[in-house]
């Protein structure tokens, strides 16, 4: 391997959500919020999210970590925008199948999160990858 | 020192990662294992293997000889007055918990003060977290100094009266400091404290003596010099051992069992309850072996020269920021401007060279540095200046990757 084969985990498109987070911030008012951490590496994510009616209205994410925990978190709050919570929690038991290297098949439509599937050549960056799945997760099965 | 000798008795290195020979720079985390000690291991398991200090029969007269005798060459590795000093402990943590317990929860009340600093490694903070928690005990920290050393005086002024227990680590893990632990030793006496000295990252490098330290206890791994994993040693003086209640009661550390009541074997075994880690500590006693055959000093003054020189090259690197101070330890952690340590160490794995990315289990210290995470470049005795030309080259290759990317 080489430095050629990091392309296919650091995908242009990875980059630059990572360089260009979409929903980085914070959501104003009485909204669901997670906090959650990798205490194996010291990365973090608030995950912040307005549900009304069983739908996901709006999700906004502050935190620190690699290109991949960061540029995860932002593709989640993308593709999670508008889907009802149930769909949002199928999509995310499809991108752990996706970590885990698995054939995916599935209807839903991916976008972005589908350029995450290099990870799972990386096992040691899973968990960074996972991360803000896993704070969505949290904060909608605490609702 | 022949380090291309050296290099030849570690299996593990021989081999490569990702098409590239392996550059292992991890050995603050764990290091690698010289054939002398693989086969002292598999020899014990092939020849001798049998429970110690109760088998009437040959293999119990072997294997408890063979296990003794990984004592004594402990004893005289550190320079310990007697092996009942010496107690064998799955590693530094269980030997740090047996003092915090043992020793802190028994001594400590309201008022009194465990000193420690912002430099340690999780294992030598949160006993103490707990075991002031558990008796009213005050948690203070030495101040540091920001290259990340400690003056003298602030020890001073930090250990009082009211201190019971000094904990300090002798090496940072994270940046390289080798502490005054004698100077500091003499403090915390002189306010009859004791002292514990985490030794995770000292007793693999540097030539240890208790006598010369006065240190009270003195705990470290076998991992991190050569020996297997869950093994490790705590020394403690043997006046405080023989007034500290047993950490572990079970099997192997009594003397008499009634029905209601029991009592206690000697030092050390009644540290040691349960089966021991024979083979861990035969492993232990044949990497000491090892160690002595090259000199624990030439050891030091080729990781010295090697962190020297890493510093001297890792610093023409544009956009590099290193942590802690100018003399140090074999190990430099960094960060590489707008390149996260996980990330990069992704990419040097990608050239066959192994470093560590994250906390380093001092999730303080990196608040301290006002850093999430870090990249650490760890050296042994098999390192050499070729590996950290690699790791340079590699950095370089690095940063033009995310330059290019971002």
């Amino acid at each position: 391997m080489s430095f050629n084969n990091l392309d296919t985990l650091y995908r242009q498109v990875i980059m630059d959500h990572y360089k260009n987070p979409r929903n980085k911030g914070e959501i104003d008012g009485d909204v669901l919020t997670v906090d959650m951490n990798n205490p194996t590496c010291g990365d973090r994510i608030k995950l912040q999210m307005q549900v009304e009616d069983g739908t996901v209205k709006d999700a906004k994410f502050e935190g620190e970590g690699c290109s991949i925990s960061m540029s995860s978190a932002s593709m989640m709050t993308q593709a999670i925008k508008g889907k009802n919570v149930d769909e949002a929690l199928e999509m995310s038991e499809v991108f752990s199948r996706m970590m885990l290297g698995e054939e995916v098949d599935t209807d839903m439509e991916l976008g972005d999160i589908e350029s995450l599937q290099g990870v799972s050549k990386f096992p040691a960056r899973i968990k960074c990858a996972t991360l803000a799945w896993k704070a969505m997760e949290k904060g909608v099965k605490e609702e | 020192m022949d380090v291309q000798a050296i290099r030849q008795q570690f299996p593990i290195l021989q081999q490569e990662v990702n098409g590239h020979p392996l550059v292992y720079l991890d050995s603050s985390a764990t290091s690698q294992k010289p054939q002398s000690v693989i086969d002292a291991v598999e020899n014990y398991y092939r020849h001798d293997n049998s429970n110690v200090h109760r088998g009437v029969h040959t293999l119990g007269t072997r294997a408890t000889e063979k296990y003794e005798g990984a004592r004594e060459k402990v004893r005289r590795f550190i320079n310990a007055a007697s092996t009942q000093e010496v107690i064998f402990t799955r590693g530094t943590t269980t030997a740090i918990n047996t003092v915090a317990s043992s020793y802190g929860r028994e001594k400590l009340a309201s008022g009194d003060e465990i000193v420690i600093t912002p430099m340690e490694h999780h294992s030598n903070i949160i006993p103490w977290q707990q075991a002031a928690k558990a008796t009213g005990a005050t948690l203070k920290y030495m101040p540091l100094q920001p290259d990340g050393t400690i003056r003298l005086e602030d020890a001073e002024e930090t250990i009082t009266e009211r201190t019971k227990i000094v904990a300090i680590t002798h090496v940072s893990n994270v940046l390289g400091t080798i502490n005054p632990v004698k100077e500091i030793a003499a403090i915390a006496h002189k306010n009859d404290a004791v002292v514990l000295v985490d030794g995770a990252q000292g007793a693999p490098h540097l030539k240890l003596d208790m006598a010369d330290l006065d240190c009270d206890f003195y705990a470290f791994s076998g991992h991190k010099m050569g020996a297997p994993t869950g093994i490790g040693v705590l020394y403690g003086k043997k006046q405080l051992l023989e007034n500290m209640e047993p950490f572990e009661f079970g099997g192997e550390m009594i003397d008499f069992v009634n029905l209601y009541d029991s009592t206690w074997k000697e030092l050390p075994w009644k540290f040691e309850g349960g089966t021991p880690i024979i083979a861990g500590a035969i492993g232990l006693g044949a990497a000491i072996d090892f160690l002595n055959e090259v000199g624990m000093d030439a050891i030091t003054e080729h990781e010295v020269k090697l962190a020297e020189y890493a510093m001297e090259q890792l610093r023409k690197i544009d956009g590099i920021t290193i942590y802690g101070p100018e003399k140090r330890a074999a190990l430099v952690t960094f960060n590489l401007d707008d390149v996260h340590p996980h990330d990069t160490a992704t990419a040097l794995d990608a050239e066959g060279i192994a470093v560590r990315a994250g906390h380093h289990c001092a999730q303080p210290l990196m608040r301290w540095l006002d850093v999430t995470a870090t990249a650490r470049a760890s050296f042994y005795l098999y390192n050499t200046e070729e590996d950290v030309d690699r790791l340079v080259e590699g950095l370089l290759k690095t940063k033009e990757y995310f330059g290019d990317v971002f």
